[in-house]
């Protein structure tokens, strides 16, 4: 498109930006199973640390998958009947609504822990339970299911097919059940695969949420960062790529196939 | 089932009075087309018998003996069939047609052969399994036929059934549809605004104008004997010839035309086809265009009134645009309503 | 009419979620910064403060330092990825958007491995070059963070660009660069603008990444952090905490009035 030197600049560039994205990734990875990282690879390799991990930090990541199921099936529960509902009544309200339940994806994560903790952080038993966490996920995931859904749904005739539905004698339930699930079906996928992967690597609220016996694994991950060896942060990062990054790929296949059928 | 409309008015939410007081009755087994120019409220008298929208207090549905005004839509026990055709594309053919049944709580193997059936009538049975987004237009709009059809609906509701099509299609699936609609011997009604497919398809036709039906008859009554100027106009496309009548004489600009009966407080409407290009016509004007239709000519002429006359010409060769001509109507082909909006 | 009942039984679960655990705190946290000894005047005083004051100004500085960077990088990729088809460039794309998913603390870690004690950089170089706990390494942090939201925004707008007035402008004799200046950036402005203001906010808000590397600068996630935890200072904690949701939000808001798209802040 345009001549050699430009192209020649904007490659440059790309790969310099690929180049500081990926570097300390591989970094990571390879002090993860590095014998000692400050005598290099010579030291040889090794699984050591990734068990270490296990042994030190199995639990956090057992809560956070935990927790990300369990927000996953909460942003269902009340993300799917909601983004049909706001799909059947478009209209000042809905878009009211709408705007103010994506407000977690604007406001840090930190201003809405304070918030949660100043209004709830006195009731005791609630506090110190998972579900307290849970609310920090669902709040900030929520809206990615929401909108996720929303969008396959706004884009095909909503209206119609439920009356053609009704006319066959489908109660609204039976439509909701026959008709919207099946066909929101990309926008629910997507919008799954984004609940978890966005649980998973919650740090923000989860931080501030959280308990000394309630660690999720990025909690984990700032704990060992501060207080590991580097070798032993580094193996706790590289379990956390192997986790994310399929769930990020997936999600963005997902995605992707969920705002081709969105058009 | 005879359908009753007594005094069904609409008016949305916004205030558009969509639908003004409108009564209609259709027998049993009739195939009526509801016609009208754009926005006079078709669908909406539609969507108001199928249940999808709820009229004005007041107004009242009778099927046969049952008053279902305030009966939900999957309880009204009708088929409808939408312009976009409404399909489910998360399901089958078979399953698309199979919905209805499923909603009657029938058993599986019930659901199936009626299904069968349904899909032989239409001749579908070879795309049964296919997904609906695997299908022709012409295919679609049988699928939402068969789908409507499949639960022996009390009354059969087509909004607009050809207009996703395109033009040649449009009109061969028009006598397929009249075909089946027969076949099927259901009370049937059909919203269009193309007044060749309310006759080709419908035993009755009612012509609707600003929200009320202003005449229904056969094709043949509302083509021969229009009530009113806009029926005139619409079905068929009457020509207002425009003068000045005094007595049994009409005068135009372009000459005088005898009329059968008293032509004063009357406006003189006249179709292409009665208006006849001839050497000893009374009247004459200048042509201005000639179109070549294949069967025959439409050959426009100026002069004759402010507006300009169309003739249908259907010899070998059509007079030269910049002619003059003369234009003979026989006084028998006239209709004569009286002016101002004629109610029903 | 059970049709419109069934709707609205539908949105009640968010509604009731929203209410107990947005509005709520939200307003909660509100009325708590009005309930030091400075009442409301609180909101005055970082501006008055020094120590608010610097705060502020230096988050907004690294703020604009990370937006503009990441502009210019991911829009330089973006164009270069959306335009050329070549071997690998599913390879580079899938790298440069990897760290979407990564929150900031293990960014922060990244870039500890960079620049660190141990890192990268010091071992390469002669002399002792140790930047992750400074400014500098804070913004390398936040443009770690924003190039692959940047680059996705980019990306998705260069892809809806009519390349055919491109071709309009060439057929009538402009330069490449004068494609450039008058049709291609005159068409990504509005998702430039988006992208930038999703940099901005996001930078302004970035907590785990700060909390990794910021242990001795202040910026106003960590003021707040630190003035909530170790101070015990929770009106002036709340206090901060709303300015910047304010912030975040009109920000984003503005973004997405101008592009349509969405793309989250978090991290
Ligand atoms: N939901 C609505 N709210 C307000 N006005 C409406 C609504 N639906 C239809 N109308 C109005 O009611 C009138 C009749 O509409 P309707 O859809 O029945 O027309 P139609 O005869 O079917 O026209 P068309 O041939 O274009 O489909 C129109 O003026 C239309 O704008
Ligand atoms: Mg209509």
């Amino acid at each position: 498109m345009l001549n050699s030197r430009t192209k020649l600049i904007q490659l440059t560039v790309t790969l310099t930006a690929c180049a500081f994205l990926l570097v300390p990734m591989i970094l990571s990875v390879m002090a993860g199973v590095t014998a000692n990282y400050f005598q290099g690879i010579s030291s040889g390799l090794t699984l050591k640390w990734v068990f270490r991990v296990w042994e030190l930090y199995a639990d956090s990541i057992f809560l956070s998958l935990w927790l990300a199921i369990a927000c996953l099936i909460s942003t269902l529960i009340i993300g799917l009947p909601a983004a049909y509902g706001l799909a059947r009544h478009p209209g000042w309200l809905s878009r009211i609504l709408e705007e103010f339940i994506s407000l977690p994806l604007a406001v840090p994560g930190l201003a809405l822990a304070l918030a949660l903790l100043q209004l709830y952080g006195s009731m005791k038993g609630f506090r110190i339970s998972w579900t307290f966490i849970l609310v920090g996920h669902v709040l900030y995931t929520l809206p990615f299911m929401v909108r996720s859904i929303l969008a396959v749904l706004a884009s095909m005739d909503l209206k119609t097919l439920e009356e053609g539905a009704a006319s066959l004698g489908a109660s609204p339930w039976q439509r909701f059940r026959d008709i919207v699930v099946p066909n929101a079906m990309p926008g629910i996928l997507a919008g799954s695969l984004t609940v978890v992967t966005l649980s998973i690597g919650e740090f923000n609220l989860t931080w501030m949420l959280h308990t000394p016996y309630l660690k999720t694994l990025p909690v984990g991950l700032a704990d060992s960062y501060a207080s590991m060896r580097l070798e032993v942060a580094s193996a706790y990062t590289l379990v956390f790529f192997v986790l994310i990054v399929p769930l990020l790929m997936a999600m963005q296949w997902a995605s992707a196939r969920a705002q081709r059928i969105a058009q | 089932m005879t359908l009753r409309l007594t005094n069904i008015a609409k008016t949305f939410p916004d205030g558009t009075r969509a639908l003004l007081p409108t009564e209609l009755t259709v027998k049993t087994g009739e195939i009526v087309s509801l016609l009208g120019p754009s926005g006079c409220g078709k669908t909406t008298l539609l969507r108001i018998i199928a249940g999808l929208e709820t009229p004005d207090f007041g107004s009242t549905i009778w099927f046969d003996n049952d008053d279902v005004t305030s009966l939900s839509v999957e309880r009204r026990k009708v088929g409808m069939v939408f312009q976009s055709y409404a399909l489910f594309p998360n399901m089958s053919v078979r399953a698309n047609i199979g919905y209805g049944l499923k909603m009657q709580k029938l058993s599986k193997s019930e659901i199936n052969a009626r299904v069968t059936e349904v899909l032989e009538m239409c001749q579908l049975d070879e795309f049964s399994k296919r997904g609906v987004d695997a299908l022709s237009g012409g295919q679609r709009q049988r699928v939402a036929l068969a789908r409507a059809i499949a639960p022996r609906p009390r009354l059969l509701l087509l909004d607009e059934p050809l207009s996703a099509l395109d033009a040649s299609m449009r009109e061969a699936l028009r006598d397929e549809l009249a075909v089946l609609l027969r076949k099927f011997q259901i009370t049937a009604i059909f919203v269009t605004h193309d007044q060749d497919e309310a006759m080709a398809i419908a035993d009755r036709v009612a012509v609707m104008s600003n929200g009320r039906v202003v005449q229904s008859g056969t094709p043949e009554e509302l083509y021969r004997n229009p009530n009113s100027s806009f029926v005139a106009g619409f079905v068929g496309n009457a020509m207002h010839l425009e003068g000045k009548s005094a007595g049994k004489l009409l005068t135009l600009e372009g000459g005088t035309q005898h009329l059968l009966s008293e032509g004063s407080g009357q406006n003189v409407y006249v179709r292409a086809e009665d208006v006849r290009i001839d050497e000893a016509g009374s009247l004459c004007g200048e042509v201005e265009t000639v179109t070549f239709m294949g069967t025959h000519y439409r050959v426009g002429i100026k002069g004759i009134m402010p507006n300009v006359l169309t003739s249908i010409f259907s010899g070998q060769s059509a007079p030269n645009v910049g002619g003059k001509v003369r234009v003979s109507i026989k006084p028998q082909a006239l209709m004569l309503l009286p002016e101002g909006e004629a109610q029903a | 009419m059970t049709n419109r009942t069934f709707v609205l039984a539908c949105l009640t679960p968010l509604l009731v979620f929203s209410v107990a655990f947005l509005a709520l705190p939200l307003v909660r946290l509100f009325l708590v910064s009005g309930e030091s000894e400075a009442g409301w005047a609180i909101y005055l005083d970082i501006l008055r403060k020094p120590r608010y004051l610097n705060t502020l100004i230096l988050t907004v500085l690294v703020s604009l330092a990370t937006t503009v960077a990441a502009l210019a990088v991911s829009t330089t990729a973006g164009m270069f990825l959306s335009r050329n088809r070549f071997k690998g460039r599913g390879i580079l794309l899938s790298i440069m958007t990897l760290p979407l998913a990564f929150p900031g603390v293990v960014i922060g870690f990244l870039i500890i491995l960079l620049g660190g004690r141990q890192g990268l950089i010091n071992q390469i170089t002669p002399g002792h070059v140790v930047f992750a706990y400074s400014v500098i390494g804070l913004f390398l942090g936040y443009l770690y963070f924003s190039i692959p939201r940047v680059l996705l925004t980019v990306m998705a707008a260069a892809e809806k660009l009519d390349p055919t007035l491109e071709e309009a402008a060439r057929t009538l004799g402009a330069s490449p660069f004068r494609v450039v200046v008058d049709v291609i950036l005159p068409g990504l402005m509005p998702s430039l603008i988006a992208a930038g203001a999703i940099a901005f906010a996001t930078a302004m808000g970035a907590f785990g990444t700060a909390f990794t590397l910021a242990t001795d600068i202040d910026v106003i996630p960590m003021v707040i952090y630190t003035e909530f935890t170790l101070s015990a200072n929770i009106a002036i904690a709340a206090a901060l905490s709303i300015v910047l949701g304010v912030v975040t939000w009109a920000l984003l808001l503005l973004a997405r009035s101008l592009s349509g798209t969405t793309v989250s802040a978090g991290g």
